[in-house]
């Protein structure tokens, strides 16, 4: 790039994060510091039945043993654990019928993120449980579910209502021995959302979450659990972002995904945690575990993730392909801008027969940031015909960020067939005077620029999202580039 | 006068290319700017168009009474001028009618004219690919990308129709394209020409002056224009080549 662009480059990047404001609930919080009696106070806050607070503990006990991970192509300075608070929620814990009986100031934040709960209500027919810090404020549409018999609540509430559901599934696919911060995660996880679609159950509507995080020093901890038993189908939507801090934010969730025979579950996340300040000061550390196990026959997970915000981001969401015929799908578009860091891709393991798997994935980086993809297939030996096709490509805009791809293949059933390509590219001034030549400006041009390059991912996300996708590509890189 | 320009000299990566160019361009004139390879055609094209690595060391440009050379080049697009690139570029995922439908409006924008919807927008669309023949299929896809040398021609000058320019600057417009192509841009460029608006052709070749007739026709040599005349001048140079200009120009420098 020349000169002038470079300094237009960073002539824009001194606009401010759109979405860092601070909403002013007084939270209620548990002291900082990790130890039995947290946890214990933590599970009785939230009434939890004995089988929980005992899986919490096992999974603390077992994460004391454990070290963090520094394999991933990332930097921080080291997190001190008992300096976090585990548990914040809103005082005022409302018992909510309706959303005129949410907090005002809630709904306001929400309006200030163009995800106003009424909007979303009146317009697209999305149920929305809203997640607020770490307590479910507000959920919608739950009558209509439960006419279908879906359940769609809090983890809290199936903890308490569908314990059953939960006992069976929670931890099935990401044991609270699998990783350092899914183990943290399995000790302190506050809330989260809990999904349940029955047998040959086609869900009406999409499902979707907004989470925040709000008060500061508070590591969020969420835990979602969706099941697809036979036959059904559910698409679920989860959508973030976070008011400015300076201090550094751990965000360690986990998510994980069952499909029995025969059924789909979509998974498509908007990640826009505020990602710091252009020196790179604060932002989330979004170090997350997500995994679908495709159970049954002919089953299907799809991932599909827009991650934009977090200072660093540290995700894998991937899937686990037992049935036969069972297909695993991963779209991405990770963008990174400033200081950011984003070290992120997906897993395919291939078990069953003729299972196949897609991975798509767009990385753009700019600013001083790093984007890497990190993916592995594994083919296991009794895995006939399993199928796989990557293709994973980066962007570069500006000549200070960095883009890397690590792939990973192992393979080990000869009747495979995998295809991997790759693309580093930049954007070209060229494109951009081509742009300009027809009135575009800049900024415009590069955006355009960007959400072509997006687009075979974008078409994978429900519609609204696709919208909210691309608005927030452009909010991302106003910051970026010029 | 649509567009003068006074002494104007620009670098690029610097080197001088252009060594102090004068020029007049009233409306429904067409221009011809005709040389050798190296004379420096394409720099003239690409600076009226604002590309900014291209720098101006001296000299004036006014577009409409305004000092062009202030303006970012998205804004002289929306001022009416549009260039026709020699080689258009590539822009995967972005579909050509997202981009026209965004240029435009821009353009509109700028002006205080209302945005045109989708439906607006649709039929516009129609009307003007019936001017340079474009096949349907290409406005859908994306911008350039896999289309022909010929297709990406006619493209340009299919992007010209819809943004309706008061200046179009043609690039070599005419490299690469068959005779078909030729006659079909030709025709296109021909109907979108008006005693509104004023057509500026750089060519290396005569041919493409049988199809858009110039009223002026400029030689440039060595960064300068060293002759000038009507459409019989690209006759001349077709017939004898450019050998015979160079000749005089050069002892011109050596003297100064």
């Amino acid at each position: 790039m020349s000169v002038t662009e470079t300094s237009k480059i960073e002539e824009l990047a001194n606009k401010e994060y759109k979405y860092g404001f601070v909403t002013d609930i007084e939270t209620e919080s548990l002291p900082k510091g990790l130890n039995d009696e947290i946890i214990g106070k933590l599970s009785a806050i939230k009434k939890e039945p004995p089988f929980m607070l005992e899986w919490r503990l096992k999974a603390y006990r077992h994460w004391l043993t454990m070290e963090e991970p520094h394999w991933s192509n990332v930097k921080y300075s080291p997190i001190n654990y008992q300096d976090l608070s585990y548990y914040s929620a809103p005082k005022k814990k409302p018992q909510l019928n309706s959303l005129d009986e949410v907090d005002p100031e809630l709904v306001r934040t929400f309006e200030k993120l163009g995800i106003s709960l009424e909007e979303q209500k009146r317009l697209s027919g999305v149920a929305v449980d809203a997640v607020f810090d770490s307590v479910s404020v507000a959920t919608t549409f739950k009558e209509k579910l439960s006419e279908l018999g879906i359940i769609f609540c809090s983890m809290s509430e199936a903890i308490q209502n569908h314990s059953d559901l939960v006992q069976k599934y929670l931890g099935s696919v990401v044991p609270y021995t699998d990783n350092f911060f899914a183990s943290l995660n399995s000790a302190v996880f506050s809330d989260g959302s809990f999904v349940y679609i029955p047998k040959g159950v086609r869900c009406p509507m999409e499902l979707s979450t907004y989470f925040r995080i709000n008060a500061a020093n508070t590591g969020q901890f969420e835990r979602t659990l969706i099941i697809a038993d036979e036959g059904a189908y559910v698409s679920y939507l989860e959508g973030c972002t976070a008011p400015m801090r300076d201090e550094n934010q751990l965000h360690a969730a986990v998510v994980e995904l069952v499909a029995l025979e025969n059924a789909e579950i979509k998974y498509s996340t908007i990640q826009n945690w505020y990602a710091g300040d252009k020196e790179g000061k604060g932002g989330i550390f979004n170090f997350v575990t997500k995994r679908g196990a495709c159970r049954g026959k002919n089953s299907k997970i799809s991932w599909t993730q827009v991650e934009t915000g977090s200072a660093i981001t540290w995700k894998y969401p991937s899937c686990i392909l037992l049935g036969d015929n069972s297909i695993g799908e991963f779209y991405s578009v990770a963008l990174t801008n400033h200081y950011q860091q984003a070290d992120t891709g997906t897993k395919m393991i291939h078990l069953g027969k003729n299972t196949r798997s897609t991975i798509i994935s767009k990385g753009i980086s700019a600013g001083f940031s790093n984007n890497s993809y990190r993916g592995l297939v594994k083919i296991v030996k009794k895995a006939e015909n399993a199928r796989n096709f990557s293709q994973c490509d980066s962007l570069l805009l500006g000549d200070k960020c960095g883009a890397h791809t690590f792939p990973y293949l192992e393979i080990n059933n000869p009747s495979a067939q995998i295809e991997h390509e790759a693309t580093t590219s930049k954007i070209g001034e060229d494109q951009i005077f081509y742009l300009n030549s027809r009135g575009i400006a800049t900024e415009d041009a590069i955006n355009l620029i960007v959400n072509g390059y997006c687009k075979e991912v974008f078409k994978e996300l429900p519609m609204e999202f696709a919208v909210e996708a691309t608005k927030l590509l452009s909010v991302s890189l106003e910051g970026s580039v010029g | 006068m649509l567009l003068e320009i006074k002494n104007l000299h620009v670098n690029v990566e610097g080197k001088e290319i252009l060594k102090g160019i004068n020029l007049k361009v009233n409306t429904g004139e067409v221009h011809a700017i005709m040389g050798p390879n190296g004379s420096g055609k394409s720099t003239l094209a690409q600076v009226l168009a604002g590309r900014e690595e291209y720098e101006v060391t001296k000299g004036e440009v006014f577009y409409m009474g305004k000092n062009l050379l202030d303006l970012p080049p998205e804004d002289r697009a929306r001022e009416g001028i549009f260039l026709a690139f020699q080689y258009p570029v590539e822009i995967p995922g972005v579909s050509n009618t997202n981009l026209l439908k965004t240029a435009l409006n821009e353009i509109r924008k700028y002006r205080g004219e209302h945005e045109l919807d989708a439906m607006e927008f649709l039929s516009l669309l129609k009307s003007k690919m019936k001017l340079v023949e474009l096949d349907q299929k290409l406005i859908s896809r994306s911008v350039n990308e896999g289309f022909s040398g010929g297709e990406k021609k006619k493209n340009e000058i299919f992007q010209m129709a819809v943004l309706d320019p008061k200046l179009a600057l043609l690039d070599e417009t005419d490299s690469g394209l068959d005779i078909d192509a030729l006659r079909i841009v030709a025709s296109g460029v021909n109907k979108l020409k008006s005693k509104d608006n004023a057509v500026v052709v750089v060519t290396h070749y005569q041919r493409l002056l049988n199809y858009i007739v110039p009223d002026f026709v400029h030689v440039l040599y060595k960064g300068k224009i060293v002759l000038s005349g009507d459409k019989n001048l690209a006759l001349e140079l077709e017939e004898k080549g450019y050998d015979w200009i160079k000749a005089p120009s050069d002892t011109v420098e050596v003297v100064s």
